[in-house]
């Protein structure tokens, strides 16, 4: 029975009717990382140091080392990653059963409010909209926040640092809880740099979609690009992190599939 | 008297970059006595424990009473000029690119007689000072100086041979948004750099004194990270051939003292930070910046002439409150030994600063004294100015260097409590 | 000085001058050219090569090898071997000592020999090597050569005596007068005191033709009993004194005299004699600063007065005080080493009636003087010995 699905659907991606989007940033050591604190330990940024390049060091080859975080350029977040996901089950990289690296995706479309307000906060109010004109979001599907963030050329811009801390979209406090009661879905996605908005330390929890998703053994998404080739509804993402054991998170290629236009 | 030194002239894209020739520097071992003392800018002779006959050139035993009981000690640096040549001659490679030059032999009020470099504002005969200074094979010898100083005294070419001024040349300052960066571009703009590439390893930040800085024309900014060989090698492909003179001002301190150590720490991520900009930083930049640095060693009056590194004292005695980030200037400053031999041989010389604690943010739990960054930043200038090579900076620097020669042990015992 | 007397070098002579003609640069080494001279003195005595029992040794490019070496490479098993390693000195300090051994016995006839090789390396080479204290703090200096050194001391001798330019010119003009009737000499074209002053400044104030010129050449004399040079028919000269002196003056802030001024009353003294006696002079003369010091310090006139001391005599072969009869090495060359002997065997010239054109006519009594190594500001070595033509 499976034989024939598998075959359908390459039929349907090789005639172009079934697209592939690449929803990765490219890994280059300008790319920011998140910034925390001086005082609180620090994600490494990428890190590339060439071992050889048809040289010396290695005549008819060329390759790199590099070194970063878990948390690096465009990445999944486990549940481990946050303290309120710690006790779960299979809650590391390395454990999640494989079967959640394929899901289906709503995109919320929130850019023009994004370019108005860095600060924006998607609300209940604001996805109960979308679904008015989009459809209900179905189970276990990534909901992925479009804010044009991606389109941000400098890290100055992408970061969007004040004095008083980085200033980027995200959901707001009441959002997530309810996105998981209500609609059981399978992990949050954005363009920015975290999962949450830049001053979601303000929030009550603070971070709150870390610490309700993680809470609730969902995943996280993040330094996404391209959403805007997605449909609102019908795309697919592949979303599957290294295999590093116990691991919080990690670097990794998003593809999404997506009826062509 | 000598005349100002006029800003270089644009560089003459057909003409061959001429290579760096030495003087020379072979010594004796116990020449290297006067190395030591020009390195940190003394004036020491050998002088007899015994009978107190000051001696010169340095001698294995007392020319006088033939006692082995020799010590280095700081002698009165003034003679009398009583004779002058001008050499017109030299089968010497690095003295003929250089003619004419003044040599005269010195009778000092402490007793030797010395051959020294005369400068040009010295008079044929008459009352001169003596000082010790590096040349650039490294070593030291003795430059006779009028009395008084003399307007653009430094100016003079045969004593800019010995220094490292920063008048004309062109500056990278690599991390020109610490407090210490922003200080060290102003003090080489004032001391009449002709340019400051001013890095930026953090674009995405905001400073507002860097911001200032760069709107003076002479200041241009740079992206640079020193943990990024890839944006050091932009750099370097970018500006590496008018860098005249590197500032690595490029840091990385962190943790509350206590917090720093090595048991006091659960990882070794501070401390890998720590060797990747404090360390690994300084190779990249040198790997980079080095090999243009040393090509354009003899290349015009503003020819690359200095690099400096902004260490710690504690990388001579390790603070074990902060255990890791004193690793890492101890390997610092190996690395920076390493590149002073590496680029000894074209003249470039590598500048050590040792401070101590910097007024800044992690010392904020550091009682005082403590140094502003405009002071070392005025330490470095008066280094590149004066020609010596290590510099200790601050009281506390100074205390721990003299006491490390008194009693190493008793540092490394108080410094852990 | 010491209140011992001194023997006399009475039974002992000096004979056979030889001089193996000098390259301005050579591609042989230091072994030929001493070589050469051996074989010249062995030939030119009659000897056997067996009957030189003893050798003394001067040469700077003979590295690696020692004197010792130079004797397997020569195949000469002497019974006594000496090294002086006293550059311009080198000739009347070989002679002290061979003179000695002789009249003790410890050698019957002893080769006295000094040689150095000019490659085009050589100079830099030993000048790069010569002194600790030249290359702790000399050389950093510019100074590569003695050049500056002697532009220094210059400097000073001018400034406080007086001496002028021309007076310097006046010896080398004389010098190369005397050096155009001597085969050997290097330096073939006269030399007019215009040509002197108008000539480019090499280390103020030293100019081109106050510098001796670097090239390969070797000198060589005997030393052996009077009763032996009788029989073997060799024209001889008597030794009436000799000095040496090391490092003298060292309190001298810079060097204005040598260390003849020490031992010029010793050495007259001991000859008997006084310098008005004396028929000619050779000096080490490097530069003619040096010449001046000479007359000085070995008595011909005061101290200071040697400017008045030029100006009141030609220095030429048939002229008033007869002096570097053979051009000296300013107008033959410095061949390293043997410019220590340049003088010395002119003067054994001079004495046994051998010195063809540049034959004096009146040659009883010669004095020969040496001065050498300038270790670091100064020269340190001095000596004198005055020779007497012997009657065969």
């Amino acid at each position: 029975m499976t034989q024939p699905v598998l075959a359908q659907f390459m039929t349907e991606l090789l005639s172009g009717r079934l697209k592939l989007v690449d929803l990765t940033q490219t890994l280059a050591p300008e790319f920011p990382t998140i910034v925390l604190p001086p005082e609180f330990g620090q994600a490494w940024p990428f890190r590339v140091e060439e071992i050889s390049r048809y040289d010396e060091r290695g005549p008819a080859w060329y390759w790199n080392n590099f070194s970063m975080s878990e948390h690096t350029g465009t990445h999944f977040d486990a549940p481990i990653h946050w303290v309120t996901g710690k006790d779960q089950p299979n809650n590391a990289v390395d454990s999640i059963p494989v079967d959640n690296f394929i899901a289906a995706a709503c995109v919320i479309n929130t850019s023009a409010e994004s370019a108005d307000n860095p600060d924006f906060l998607l609300t209940i109010d604001y996805v109960t909209r979308w679904e008015e004109q989009h459809g209900r979001i179905p189970e276990r599907a990534w909901v992925l926040m479009r804010t044009d963030w991606s389109k941000r050329a400098t890290p100055k811009d992408y970061l969007n640092m004040a004095e008083d801390g980085a200033h980027s979209p995200g959901p707001d406090a009441e959002v997530v809880p309810w996105l998981i009661r209500e609609r059981n879905v399978h992990g949050f996605g954005t363009e920015s740099i975290g999962t949450d908005a830049g001053q979601a330390h303000h929030l009550n929890p603070p971070y709150p979609c870390h610490y309700y998703m993680h809470g609730n053994n969902r995943y996280g998404l993040q330094c996404l690009t391209n959403l805007d080739q997605l449909p609102p509804q019908g795309a697919v993402i592949f979303a599957a992190p290294l295999k590093i054991r116990n691991g919080s998170g990690s670097p990794l290629r998003v593809l999404a599939l997506a009826p062509s236009a | 008297m000598t005349a100002p030194l006029a800003t270089p002239k644009k560089k003459n894209p057909v003409q061959r970059t001429r290579l760096a020739t030495l003087p020379p520097g072979a010594r004796s071992r116990s020449a290297l006595g006067l190395t030591r003392a020009a390195a940190e800018g003394r004036f020491e002779l050998q002088v007899c424990a015994d009978c107190a006959t000051v001696q010169y050139p340095p001698r294995e035993v007392c020319g006088h009473c033939l006692s082995e009981q020799l010590d280095w000690q700081t002698v009165d640096n003034h003679g009398e000029l009583i004779a002058t040549t001008t050499l017109r001659h030299s089968n010497d490679l690095y003295f003929r690119e250089r003619l004419p030059w003044r040599v005269g032999t010195v009778k000092m009020a402490a007793g030797p007689v010395v051959v020294a470099h005369v400068h040009e504002d010295c008079a044929a005969s008459g009352t001169v000072r003596l000082t010790l200074k590096l040349d650039r094979s490294g070593q030291a010898v003795l430059h006779a100086l009028p009395e008084q100083d003399t307007p653009n005294m430094n100016d003079a070419a045969q004593l800019r041979e010995s220094t490292c001024d920063p008048k004309h040349r062109r500056v990278l300052v690599t991390d020109g948004k610490s407090a210490m960066g922003i200080a060290v571009a102003r003090a080489m703009l004032d001391a009449g750099a002709a340019a400051v590439f001013l890095g930026d390893p953090t674009p995405w930040k905001t400073v507002a004194a860097y911001d200032t800085l760069i709107e003076d024309e002479r200041v241009q900014p740079v992206d640079l990270d020193v943990t990024d060989t890839d944006s050091v090698d932009r750099l370097a492909a970018s500006i590496g051939g008018k860098v005249d003179l590197l500032v690595n001002t490029a840091s990385y301190l962190r943790g509350n003292p206590g917090e720093g150590g090595i048991l006091g720490r659960k990882d070794v991520i501070l401390a890998r930070d720590a060797m990747e900009v404090n360390v690994l930083g300084l190779m990249r930049l040198a790997q980079a910046f080095g090999p243009g640095m040393r090509f354009r060693a003899a290349d015009g009056t503003n020819h690359a002439v200095a690099w400096v590194n902004i260490l710690s004292i504690h990388a001579l005695a390790p603070l074990p409150a902060r255990g890791a980030w004193s690793a890492s200037m101890a390997a610092a400053l190996s690395a920076a030994l390493t590149l002073r031999a590496e680029l000894a041989g074209t003249g470039v010389r590598v500048v050590n600063i040792f401070p101590g604690p910097i007024d800044e943010e992690w010392e904020q739990l550091t009682p005082p004294p403590k140094l502003s960054p405009a002071a070392v930043a005025k330490a470095i200038i008066h280094a590149l100015k004066d020609g010596v090579e290590d510099v200790y900076v601050g009281d506390i620097a100074e205390e721990i260097r003299a006491r490390l020669r008194e009693n190493h042990k008793a540092v490394e015992r108080e410094l852990g409590q | 000085m010491s209140a011992r007397p001194r023997l006399g070098y009475d039974g002992v002579v000096v004979n056979l001058p030889v001089t193996i003609p000098y390259a301005r640069y050579s591609t042989h080494s230091a072994h030929w050219w001493l070589g050469r001279a051996l074989g010249e003195l062995i030939r030119g005595s009659g000897l056997a090569k067996r009957d030189v029992d003893g050798v003394c040794v001067s040469s700077f490019t003979l590295g690696p090898d020692t004197a010792v070496g130079l004797m397997q490479h020569l195949g000469m098993s002497p019974r006594w071997l000496d090294h002086i390693p006293m550059g311009g000195a080198s000739g009347v300090v070989a002679l002290r000592r061979a003179a000695r051994a002789v009249q003790a016995g410890d050698a019957e006839v002893i080769a006295c020999i000094a040689g150095d090789t000019n490659q085009v390396d050589s100079f830099r080479n030993t000048v790069s090597q010569f002194s600790r204290f030249a290359q702790d703090a000399v050389y950093p200096y510019g100074a590569g050569g003695p050049n500056a050194s002697f532009a220094l001391l210059t400097d000073y001798y001018m400034q406080h005596y007086g001496a002028t330019r021309e007076d310097f010119g006046k010896l080398c003009v004389a010098q190369r007068d005397n050096a155009l009737k001597n085969p050997h000499a290097l330096m073939k074209k006269p030399l007019t005191l215009a040509q002197y002053l108008a000539a480019r400044s090499i280390t103020d104030p030293i100019h081109l033709f106050d510098c001796v010129m670097p090239c390969a050449g070797a000198e060589g004399y005997l030393v052996m009993t009077e009763d032996r040079a009788r029989a073997l028919k060799l024209p001889f000269t008597r030794i009436r004194s000799t000095i040496e002196r090391h490092n003298a003056f060292p309190e001298d802030p810079i060097q204005f005299r040598g260390g003849w001024a020490m031992d010029k009353d010793d050495l007259y003294a001991h000859a008997g004699t006084g310098p008005e006696e004396i028929d000619f002079l050779e000096t080490y003369d490097d530069y003619p600063v040096i010449n001046m010091m000479q007359f000085e310090d070995l008595g011909f006139c005061a101290k200071g007065e040697a400017a008045t001391f030029v100006r009141e005599h030609s220095f030429t072969l048939d002229g008033s005080f007869p002096f570097n009869t053979s051009g000296g090495q300013l107008s033959v060359g410095q061949a390293g080493a043997a410019g220590g002997y340049l003088g010395f065997v002119q003067a054994v010239r001079q004495l046994t009636g051998t010195a063809g054109a540049t034959q004096l006519a009146k040659a009883r009594l010669g004095m020969v003087s040496g001065f050498g190594m300038i270790n670091y500001d100064r020269g340190l070595c001095s000596g004198a010995a005055i020779l007497e033509r012997g009657q065969v």
